[in-house]
């Protein structure tokens, strides 16, 4: 009897273990011995040690603020532009998609199917200085001879924005597609126009799915180093790129612990903050959508 | 709000059901606060526990194991290539040695082996890109198979993918690997992450490699290493775009380029080449002449497009670059598929690196992979190699098979490889060689300060 209840009691955390193993193996584990990591010294040949050294942490900072600040930067523009040309999307489909919404909202994964590098790629080809686009604009002298896209800040940005706009068209399809469209006849019917019935309705029952596009948008975005190598220039580095750097080529990898962790703390701060303004209520309706 | 949209339409989206995601929500904040928790008061105990540390080799090993005299290597390798025989003559040499000889003759044939190397390295059949009539060659005369995969694209990311398992005494997953000489390569050797090689196994290799490859200055005694091919980093241009001719590291930084130049975004070609630029022979530069190449280089930086890994040849090919640090083979290779480049060695000396193959510690098929490492060294296979990779062989003789070869084809075939064997970027002559520097060797303090001065030219 004591038992019976000691197990019912037990039930639901036995059932949440796999869950929890996971976590611990696959995250926590990892998290520590990169904490831990980022605070030794030494090399490769003499092995690292523990040596509480958190000035790795201010090297990191003083050395690479300007990636870090960069990175923010881009990755703010690119989440930005891609609630711009998502938002209009993700609500056409929404509510003009008909019986077609599945097979829209399976063109917009299409370019999925190709792998992230090669499409990067192909952007660096179509982009060229005198490629498929630039070249008729230059035969024209619509553009300067010497005018390109490549190697600039607009290129990344606009790589990262290209791969990352399906990320925030579908959790704000998610969240648009609950949305009855009783509700905003109800709007009407209480006299707010279209606009206001958008405004004061449809768009704050959205939020949550923009919250979600603009976490799973801004920080892989920031973080991102593929778009950067393959479409940027000399003074397109990003973190994740130094951090690359800091792993492979330098083998340093207390430094690239503590870079990786000064992202990590920047970006959920970031983000706490989005939550902390948007009302704690709303990040778990947002964890929800 | 959600509550009334959720409970409207739950029957819509049932795995989306909000209620339902919010019960497995809500306890679970309570959980990840129970996580972190315990999380910390395990962090206190790992972060001074975490052990990390230790990667080095046993300190009682020396880095570099004495290297049996080249002398008696060639005696035994004439003597008789059995077991026997080469563990009695290493008997008199130090205990390294003798380790190594038990461990020789401990292998047998499997059968198999599998070959890392980078893309675009070996010969490749017409009509099936993943042919390799070199390797069919080497199956049907020693019954080995070779399980080739072009998996290198860098040293520095392929030394980070096996390192983990290197350091646990693991197999890493190949036994035969083309690693360049440098800073990983020295890494590999320092670490002890390399099986050295058999030299009773390497008839060909003492018969027929050219001096530059034969006992090596990054790896004395080819205790570690055999060349698979070497190569020299100067200038790739289109003659056509830049207009004229170029011939030394100042005509890269013509300011007439601006926007137009390519250079690596490493920390060997890079530097080396800079050093070479400023007229310094980087093996024996000091910390001086890093800073004054380092000066050169920010000085070009404004006329840079871009720092490129391995990607610069396309943008070389299109246009987008006129002129580029590029590899001798490559601007070969792009000249075959239909591009209109030259290569030129810079009149101030120019970089010059051996790509080796090596077998990694725990490799499962060691006897197989060195069968193979000697056979690449006959001539015949050097020249087959030769025609398809374009760099430079290290087995001079190659070019009387070369030249055969091209007194049998006809057309542009013929004139492609008269070309081959008479290119002095593939047999280069005396006069060049000298022109040419191996990479500096840096110790583990040095590569630090190196890292910190050329990095922030390639990464801004």
């Amino acid at each position: 009897m004591v038992r019976r209840k000691l197990m019912g009691r037990l039930a639901p955390y036995l059932l949440v273990l796999p869950g929890w193993l996971w976590l611990v193996i696959f995250f926590v584990i990892p998290v520590i011995a990169m904490l831990s990591l980022s605070t030794q010294t030494g090399d490769l040949i003499d092995g690292f040690t523990q040596t509480f050294h958190w000035q790795n942490y201010l090297d990191g900072w003083n050395e690479y603020h300007v990636e870090f600040i960069r990175s923010v930067i881009y990755g703010a523009i690119a989440t930005i532009l891609c609630i711009v040309i998502g938002y209009p999307v993700a609500y056409w489909i929404a509510f003009r998609g008909g019986h077609r919404k599945s097979s829209l909202l399976f063109l917009l994964l299409l370019p999925f199917f190709v792998s992230f590098v090669i499409r990067v790629v192909s952007w660096q080809f179509m982009l060229a200085d005198n490629g498929i686009i630039l070249e008729p604009l230059k035969a024209i002298h619509l553009l300067p001879a010497d005018f390109h896209i490549l190697a600039t800040a607009t290129a990344v940005v606009g790589g990262l924005t290209y791969n990352f706009v399906p990320f925030m068209i579908l959790p704000i399809y998610v969240a648009l597609e609950r949305i009855h469209p009783e509700v905003m006849e109800a709007a009407g019917d209480l006299y707010a126009t279209r606009r206001a019935a958008f405004r004061r309705v449809v768009l704050p029952l959205s939020m949550p799915g923009v919250f979600a596009g603009v976490l799973l948008t801004f920080v892989p975005a920031a973080a991102d180093y593929v778009n950067a190598s393959i479409l940027g220039g000399t003074d397109q580095t990003m973190i994740g790129n130094v951090i690359e750097t800091e792993y492979f080529t330098n083998t340093n990898y207390p430094m690239a612990s503590a870079l990786s962790f000064i992202l990590m703390a920047a970006l959920l701060i970031g983000v706490f903050i989005y939550a902390k303004v948007l009302g704690t209520r709303e990040v778990l309706d947002m964890a929800v959508a | 709000m959600t509550d009334t949209m959720g409970s409207n339409n739950p029957g819509e989206h049932p795995q989306m059901s909000p209620d339902w995601l919010r019960g497995l929500l809500m306890p679970r904040v309570s959980r990840r606060m129970a996580l972190q928790a315990g999380g910390a008061s395990a962090l206190a105990l790992a972060l001074s526990a975490c052990g990390v540390a230790g990667v080095k080799a046993a300190q009682s090993t020396p880095s570099s194991p004495s290297a049996p005299a080249p002398t008696s290597v060639a005696g035994g390798a004439t003597s008789a290539a059995d077991a026997g025989s080469s563990s009695s003559s290493a008997a008199t040499t130090s205990t390294t040695a003798d380790v190594n000889a038990a461990y020789w003759a401990a292998q047998t044939k499997t059968g198999e082996f599998n070959f890392a190397n980078w893309p675009l390295y070996i010969d490749v059949n017409p009509n099936n890109k993943n042919d390799h009539p070199s390797i069919d060659l080497f199956t049907q005369q020693t019954g080995i198979k070779v399980n080739y995969s072009e998996v290198i694209q860098d040293d520095a990311p392929f030394f980070g993918k096996i390192r983990p398992q290197l350091a646990a005494g693991q197999y890493c997953g190949y036994d035969l690997m083309v690693i360049t000489n440098g800073i990983y390569l020295t890494l590999l050797i320092e670490l002890g992450y390399l099986t050295p090689l058999d030299q009773s196994k390497m008839t060909n290799f003492y018969a027929n490699a050219s001096s530059a490859v034969k006992n090596p200055s990054f790896d004395p005694g080819n205790v570690h290493s055999m060349a698979w091919q070497s190569g020299i980093t100067g200038i790739g241009y289109n003659p056509k775009l830049v207009g004229r001719k170029i011939t030394s590291w100042q005509d890269l930084l013509d300011p007439k380029f601006k926007g137009k130049i390519g250079m690596f975004a490493d920390n060997e070609d890079l530097p080396n080449a800079a050093l070479c630029a400023i007229g310094v022979d980087p093996a024996t530069s000091t910390q001086a002449d890093w800073q004054k190449a380092v000066a050169w280089l920010q000085k070009g930086k404004p006329l840079v497009r871009q720092y490129y890994h391995q990607d610069y040849i396309q943008p070389l090919s299109r246009g987008d670059i006129w002129v580029s640090m590029a590899w001798s083979g490559d601007i070969f290779q792009a000249n075959a598929s239909g591009a209109n480049l030259e290569f030129v060695v810079p009149e101030e000396g120019a970089p010059i690196w051996t790509d080796n193959m090596c077998i990694a510690k725990g490799a499962e098929h060691p006897l197989d992979a060195m069968t193979y490492m000697d056979f690449v060294y006959e001539p015949k296979i050097a020249a087959m190699l030769a025609e398809a990779i374009n760099y430079i062989t290290p087995v001079r003789s190659a070019k009387t098979f070369i030249e055969a070869d091209a007194a049998k084809a006809t057309g542009s075939d013929k004139a492609s490889l008269q070309q081959l064997a008479s290119s002095p970027l593939i047999f280069p002559p005396q006069d060049e060689l000298s022109r040419l520097h191996y990479y500096r060797v840096l110790t583990q303090a040095e590569l630090k300060t190196w890292n910190a001065m050329f990095e922030p030219i390639y990464q801004s």
